[in-house]
């Protein structure tokens, strides 16, 4: 039987096929998975903010998309995946309100895309395909069986990236 | 102030955002009464400190299908607030406002419109009791509106918060009119606003 793993806000799961790991309800945080597809072995984070840097209160690595990716990443490698198979795929990032106040926190859907991106790229892992921005929620599932990033949202057709 | 967190706050300060959430939670009900010109009773409501995860469960999971209004706070005290509701408690609070039924699942521009404007009084009401009872001046922005899933909503206060910890502080109210509705504030004020909120209650 295979168990869907159920990532919470500031949150990661590695899980190996035929399990499953999801988020539900992304806002503007972002949910970033990454597979190795020959060990079939994935993971999913799901990051608030995008740099543990700018913030004091950081012990939390699992809340910024800094951390958060390269922490997922050495989780990945002790389940014995490969960094240099990694694939990943991103979705999230929304702006839930026309309005965001606070200079630094304005578009934080977009700055936590951003910064995953460019974590993603220093780690040297390609990104296959993403489902980001816009205005609204998104609960994703991914299959680390065929890379399949499953995207809900409300009152949208579901989407597989 | 620097070490100020949520995490270590002491049960006198729990307390105090206690009772303002009792008194600006009272004065949003009356405001609500006066719209719908109907009676409109409240529980005393209840001050919780949750981590990220709890609070989407509280409102019935992540993908409970909510309506959220979000504004700005400016003047003495910076921020944001934000007033949750479910969707269906949303579409009967408009219904009864507009005097009939609604047609369909979605509310329309008219009652989106009409959802803001709830929304507007019941968090200009709330803040309007924390303002009279700190002698601080709080303005609020034009509000917005969105409806989405809970989980979705709550990433913006969520992410406020994240800034200064790891826990969310959320005040739920219980509004009945002939049923029972279930609304949520989230008032999120900067770091430095909590010590002039406390300063002007004498609490620092």
């Amino acid at each position: 039987m295979s168990e869907c793993i159920k990532v919470g806000m500031a949150d990661l799961k590695v899980c190996i096929s035929p399990d499953s790991v999801t988020t539900l309800g992304l806002g503007s945080c972002v949910g970033i998975a990454i597979r190795d597809p020959i060990t079939k072995i994935g993971g999913l984070a799901h990051v608030m903010l995008p740099d543990s840097g700018a913030i004091r209160n950081n012990t939390n690595v699992y809340k910024f998309a800094d951390t958060g990716i390269v922490e997922l990443v050495n989780q990945m490698e002790k389940a014995g995946a490969k960094r240099n198979r990694m694939v990943a795929k991103i979705a999230g990032g929304a702006q839930m309100f026309s309005f965001q106040n606070k200079t630094d926190l304005v578009r934080v859907g977009d700055r936590n895309v951003e910064a995953s991106k460019k974590t993603l790229k220093e780690l040297g892992i390609p990104i296959l395909a993403e489902d980001t921005g816009l205005n609204f929620g998104r609960t994703v599932i991914f299959y680390p069986e065929t890379g399949d990033y499953v995207i809900r949202a409300v009152g949208k057709e579901e989407r597989v990236i | 102030m620097d070490d100020l967190s949520l995490e270590n706050m002491s049960t006198q300060y729990y307390d105090v955002l206690k009772e303002i959430g009792n008194i600006g939670a009272g004065n949003a009900t009356t405001a609500l009464a006066q719209m719908l010109q109907c009676k409109v009773d409240m529980k005393v409501p209840q001050v919780k400190l949750l981590d990220f995860g709890e609070v989407g469960a509280l409102m019935g999971g992540e993908e409970q299908i909510m309506a959220g209004i979000y504004l700005c706070v400016e003047g003495d005290i910076t921020g944001s607030i934000m007033f949750l509701l479910k969707k269906d408690a949303a579409k009967h609070l408009v219904a009864k406002l507009m005097g009939m039924e609604l047609p369909g699942d979605d509310l329309d521009e008219i009652g989106t419109s009409a959802l803001k404007e709830i929304g507007n009084i019941i968090t200009g009401a709330y803040l309007n009791s924390l303002s009279t009872l700190t002698n601080l001046k709080i303005y609020p922005s034009v509000p917005d509106l969105t409806i989405d899933m809970a989980g979705a909503i709550l990433s913006v206060p969520a992410i406020e918060f994240g800034t200064l910890g790891d826990k969310i502080l959320l005040i739920q109210t219980q509004f009945t009119d002939d049923c029972e509705l279930d609304g949520f504030f989230i008032l999120v004020p900067d770091l430095e606003s909590y010590g002039k909120i406390l300063g002007a209650l004498g609490i620092m």
